[in-house]
């Protein structure tokens, strides 16, 4: 296993146990919201979708990236805004 | 490192902490919407700086530069507007939708980038499996909610000889991608193989299974998109990715403990086709009791305390307004007005929770499952909406589809009245003894109207 690979994984496994302990004390109230916001964090990809754009250079290349691209990009503007409108809705009392 | 690349780190560094910090924020509903727009804000940092990577690298060319543009903006159009216009009972179908576009980018993104070294093979075909089958298993989830694929299981034939023959197949192009360099074909392989594979798991699994599908498929997407991020090298992919993986694997574990079902059951699927055996004890529908709407509205006028129970029936016939404007009407005359949620009630995890606060229900009203089951045996009237299996009580005994499930023992109460189109049986294939209990009182009306006249009743009658 190479340094980078262990890093990667340290990161990976941290990630995961703050995941678990952030999350775990979330209320059943906001359960959609909460899914719906970890699905916008997911759009991220998008970053991971510009990174992949400076290594192509073919044409079937290009259609895969525009594809990637939208996709991406749907997921983290969709999934912030409907989030938003969602948590926009809970009111307290009076 | 160069000063630059050190910058970068540090910045998605930045990023990571707000994506973790909005999550930390979402514990409470007070500031869960600042939660919301903190990960936000570290989303469009994170893009900004890949935006100034690929400047500074200068490796993109023409018309990568194009295809990414244009994919990005009409990508970004297409999400604003569906996230603007969409109904909050078609909520489920549209997050699934979005789960399921990630995961296709992120298994994109493990096709076009050729893998080199061993660790981005293993990772890059992890990618692949994962997010072409999140990809096709969210579509058809997002399909059967918007009733666009049925919604009752629907049994493949050979479908578990087909997901062996899938799964070898997955297996064998694995082996070629990392053992024998096997390249873009193998991985193409692998897409075409879990694609099929995402159908053939979703299909079979029925509406009330959803809320666990969707969160189990919310995770698969995480892990997904931080396989890519082993891929490309990208610690902000790998944070997310394990962020949203741990968030989706919580919720599966809630839901499926709130349903009393091993999640191997729920991804077998078939649950309620009807190979069920009807068990209430031979009570039969023939000693229900019918409650006309005046009747009903004058028993909750003059109640202490009223719990509403709100299931699926409410969504789908779109009656949250309705059953709001009756809380508050019951408040102003000074009852006691509770909602009283099971955490399997309707399609995704807290979906009746965003319905009620949508018709402007405060969320101190909200009860979950422990907050409420206490308050039964002290409340005078419980009125269930469109809810069945979650309450009935057949769940205590050992020996029926339901046995164990943690229920909502609304007959604690001192009476019930629910509102039911018929004496149809819900997603278990069983009565629910609760119909024929002395103590409650069928309404029989879609809940919409039901509600709509009780609270006519309520203004005419109890002055």
């Amino acid at each position: 296993m190479s340094p980078l690979l262990l890093a990667d994984l340290t990161v990976f496994t941290l990630g995961l146990l703050v995941g678990f302990e952030v999350i775990s004390k979330v209320p059943a109230t906001l359960h959609t919201p909460l899914m719906s916001g970890a699905n916008a964090i997911h759009g991220v990809v998008l970053v991971g979708v510009m990174l992949l754009a400076a290594t192509i250079s073919t044409p079937a290349g290009y259609a895969l990236l525009a594809v990637a691209a939208f996709f991406a990009a749907m997921n983290v503007a969709g999934g912030y805004v409907v989030t938003d409108r969602m948590l926009a809705m809970f009111r307290s009392r009076g | 490192m160069s000063a630059f690349d050190t910058i970068v780190h540090l910045i998605y560094l930045v990023c990571a902490t707000a994506f973790v910090a909005g999550l930390h924020l979402m514990n409470a509903p007070a500031t869960a919407r600042r939660g919301n727009q903190v990960s936000a804000a570290g989303m469009g940092l994170a893009i900004l700086t890949t935006v100034a990577v690929l400047i500074e690298g200068r490796q993109i060319d023409t018309w990568a530069a194009w295809a990414l543009g244009v994919g990005t903006a009409a990508g970004a159009v297409a999400g604003l507007v569906a996230a603007r216009v969409v109904r909050m009972t078609a909520m489920p179908q549209l997050v699934s939708l979005f789960n399921a576009v990630g995961g296709g980018a992120a298994a994109l993104i493990a096709l076009g980038e050729h893998p080199a070294t061993t660790q981005a093979e293993v990772t890059g075909v992890l990618d692949v499996l994962i997010g072409a089958l999140t990809f096709s298993g969210s579509l058809i989830a997002s399909g059967k909610l918007a009733g666009r694929v049925p919604g009752r299981p629907i049994v493949v034939p050979y479908g578990r000889l087909i997901s062996i023959g899938l799964a070898v197949v997955a297996a064998v192009t694995a082996v070629l991608v990392v053992g024998f360099d096997g390249g873009t074909p193998a991985l193409w392989g692998a897409a075409a193989a879990a694609l099929a594979a995402g159908v053939l798991l979703t299909l079979p699994i029925g509406g009330a299974d959803m809320p666990v599908v969707i969160s189990l498929l919310n995770a698969c997407t995480g892990t997904a998109v931080a396989m890519a991020g082993f891929v490309l090298g990208s610690t902000p992919l790998i944070i997310a990715g394990a962020l949203v993986g741990a968030a989706g694997a919580i919720l599966t574990k809630l839901m499926a403990d709130a349903m009393n079902r091993p999640i191997g059951a729920i991804i077998a699927g078939g649950f309620g086709t009807g190979d069920a055996v009807a068990v209430a004890g031979g009570s039969g529908s023939s000693s229900v009791r019918e409650i006309t709407a005046d009747d009903a509205a004058i028993q909750l006028a003059y109640a202490g305390r009223v719990v509403i129970v709100p299931g699926y029936g409410l969504a789908a016939a779109q009656a949250q307004h309705e059953a709001v404007a009756l809380a508050q009407a019951l408040t102003e005359r000074g009852v006691e007005v509770e909602y009283a949620i099971h955490p399997v009630a309707g399609r995704m995890p807290g979906h009746m929770n965003v319905l009620l606060a949508e018709a402007n229900a405060p969320y101190e009203q909200l009860a979950d499952l422990d907050e409420s089951n206490p308050g039964f045996p002290r409340t005078d009237v419980v009125l269930v909406v469109g809810a069945n299996d979650v309450t009935n009580p057949a769940a205590r005994r050992p020996g029926n589809p339901v046995s164990g499930m943690p229920i909502l023992e609304v007959d604690r109460a001192k009476s019930v009245i629910v509102i039911k189109r018929s004496l149809g049986h819900g997603y278990a294939g069983i009565d629910n003894e609760l119909y024929s209990d002395p103590r409650t009182a069928m309404l029989f009306a879609d809940a919409k109207a039901g509600l709509g006249a009780l609270l006519a009743g309520l203004s005419t009658y109890a002055r």
